[in-house]
């Protein structure tokens, strides 16, 4: 392995400070005292005490958090049947296709999936509101779950389910007792970042939301229109938190080793 | 009585029983994928209580005929019936025989325990009776210790062994082996085709194995079928593979062989004395069975395996046929035998061995030795293809 040079580890402070160090900054202010949000007042918890009795963002979380939670979940059913479809199916009628169409989500800017999501309901004459928010982040979440699931499932062998069905059980059976508990890594995986896109989305959602369901960044985001208080900061740490938490055990669980294979 | 070619084990020799109703029956059976014929019209005909060994290079169709009897492939032509049933279209879970994996295909979020009682699990089996089975399974393959290890806590033979239980904790029909014994190391290899022949007798049941190893194949199973490119080309013991093989092809595929091309110069009392290309006459005792009739002047094969001609310094007294005469050209010393390559006159490389039966010899073979190979009417075989 080379060793760090001091070019090397310049360039790797600069790096991190420019991603994280607003951030940083973020969390900092977030714990000030004082009410003018760039002049330090002296460590304080009083932005989060008086967050907890903000009735308008407190629905926003509560809002954010039921979106987060159905749409992770339908998400990951989803995406998981697609990425079985994709790995099992063999070279079905349109696969390529098919293929194609799960994974353009990912690329496709966040403006036009809002956008399109929008008047479509609008021609089918759906009423916005929670429910098109939850539909709207399924739809672009079910494909990083289908990415996640994929990938477990190419290494994953064959000869298991085969076992399985040799030795009596249903195919249903089958994927539930062998299948499943071995892909599982990656299907939490997938719902953690689901979840974690969920709650941080702010286009879709203020593309597809109507009265009454306003999420956590739009609001954060209106707030901040009227200038920024530190009690946004508070808000913004907690997701922040949430976020890492969300992205890390994410990222732990896909790297865990791959029970699949038979050492 | 009639000469009988290499050990006879016992009295089990059901395929010349004509009473005796086939167990499996793979019946003009075809499969394609695509443009690749993996399986060309083959039938196949299996005894209870048999070991039967598919035998043939990767790729010649075997495992597709084992997969084709568990169910995960179905035949593209022609049908499987077994045990006088009809196959086609029953799903693998519905089908009465059991399939030990290559991969073993342990299942890696159960104990030893919970894979062995997975089978009787799916069949409602209660409870109690499952305990008891899986602990009669564990004690057949003496694992009784690892009933709750995770199969990664275990080394490579007891996976395997692991794998033949849950195989067997259903008592199936037949057994299907799929490459069982790949992935062990040579010692335990052989330790555990003793110990798998033992279990099939013991328990009486019909094994099918696919195998690429001519040596597991001969010292496991009461007959082979050798299969190439799709076809199965001879099925018989594994004394008549070795000893008779059917063409040049098979007597190069298992085991050692010399083969030389020549003219049959005449015949003569149901054998035969040719002359070879390499310069040298050969007088077989025997004409190859179960093919037309060659006739003087066409082109035949003698195929020889190298431990049965004998290597002496000196012209074998009183002989003019089956003898040649060479230089040492290289010696392999393998403890119990020793391989010598003969370097012909003709240029031809014949390989020859000879059992080390004491520790010191008087005159030991040495590079660049002329010697002279010899052998009995008897020891060789005739091939036409």
């Amino acid at each position: 392995m080379r060793r760090f040079t001091s070019f090397n580890l310049v360039a790797l402070v600069f790096g991190l400070a420019f991603l994280y160090l607003p951030i940083l900054i973020l969390i900092i202010y977030s714990f000030n005292a004082s009410r003018i949000v760039t002049v330090w007042g002296g460590f304080s918890t009083r932005w989060y005490v008086e967050l907890m009795h903000n009735e308008s963002i407190l629905d926003a979380a509560w809002v954010t958090l039921r979106v987060g939670l159905l749409s992770a979940s339908v998400a990951t059913v989803l995406g998981t049947l697609a990425a079985l479809a994709l790995v099992r199916g063999g070279r079905f009628w349109g696969r390529t296709l098919f293929s194609g169409m799960v994974f353009a989500p990912l690329v496709m800017p966040e403006v036009i999936t809002g956008l399109s999501l929008l008047l479509l309901f609008v021609a089918i004459n759906f009423d916005r509101g929670f429910w098109t928010v939850t539909i709207a982040h399924i739809t672009f979440s079910m494909c990083f779950v289908a990415v996640v699931v994929q990938s477990r499932l190419l290494s994953f062998d064959r000869s298991l389910e085969e076992a399985a069905l040799d030795l009596g059980a249903t195919p249903v059976k089958t994927f539930f007792a062998v299948t499943l508990p071995l892909i599982a890594p990656a299907v939490i995986a997938g719902w953690m970042l689901a979840f974690s896109l969920s709650l941080d989305d702010l286009v879709i959602a203020s593309f597809t939301t109507g009265p009454g369901a306003t999420t956590l960044p739009m609001k954060i985001y209106s707030q901040v229109r009227r200038g920024v208080t530190p009690e946004i900061n508070a808000v913004c740490t907690i997701l922040v938190a949430l976020v890492t938490l969300g992205v890390l055990t994410a990222s732990i669980l896909g790297k865990a080793r791959s029970p699949a294979r038979t050492p | 009585m009639a000469k009988m070619l290499g050990p006879v084990r016992r009295a089990f020799q059901p395929w010349n029983d004509p009473s005796q109703p086939p167990f499996i029956e793979f019946r003009n059976v075809t499969k394609r994928f695509g443009d690749f014929t993996a399986v060309d019209n083959q039938s196949i005909t299996v005894y209870e209580r048999e070991f039967y060994a598919l035998l043939g290079p990767s790729g010649c169709g075997k495992t597709t005929l084992l997969r084709m009897l568990a169910g995960f492939e179905e035949p593209s032509e022609g049908e499987i019936f077994l045990d006088g049933r009809p196959l086609t279209g029953v799903p693998p879970h519905k089908r009465p025989v059991n399939m030990m994996f290559q991969s073993y295909a342990l299942f890696p979020h159960m104990n030893v325990a919970d894979n062995i009682a997975f089978g009787l699990k799916q069949e409602g089996m209660a409870k109690a009776d499952i305990a008891v089975r899986v602990e009669e399974m564990l004690r057949l393959v003496k694992l009784q210790d690892f009933a709750r290890r995770k199969p990664a806590q275990l080394s490579g033979g007891q996976q395997q062994r692991v794998a033949l239980a849950r195989a067997l904790a259903k008592r199936p029909k037949v057994l299907l082996l799929d490459e069982p014994l790949g992935a062990l190391d040579k010692k335990l290899r052989e330790e555990t085709q003793f110990e798998l022949t033992d279990l099939q007798e013991s328990l009486g049941l019909t094994f099918l194995i696919v195998t690429h190893d001519q040596e597991e194949a001969m010292t496991m199973a009461d007959r082979i079928a050798v299969m190439d490119h799709g076809r199965v080309i001879q099925v018989a013991t594994p004394a008549v593979i070795y000893e008779a093989p059917a063409s040049r092809y098979i007597a190069d595929f298992v085991g050692d062989v010399n083969i030389f091309e020549g003219r049959i110069a005449h015949l003569e009392n149901g054998g035969l004395t040719m002359t070879t290309a390499a310069g040298f006459t050969v007088e077989v005792a025997e004409m190859p069975q179960g093919v037309a009739r060659p006739q003087a002047g066409e082109t035949i094969w003698f195929a020889i395996r190298p431990e049965k001609m004998v290597i002496s310094h000196e012209r074998p007294p009183n002989a003019t046929t089956n003898v040649i005469e060479g230089e040492v050209w290289d010696i392999g010393y393998l403890g119990d035998v020793s391989i010598y390559n003969i370097k012909l006159d003709s240029g031809d490389v014949v390989r020859a061995t000879r059992l080390n039966a004491s520790r010191e010899v008087e005159r030991p073979l040495t590079w660049e030795d002329r010697v002279f190979l010899s052998w009995r009417p008897d020891a060789g075989t005739v091939l036409v293809r």
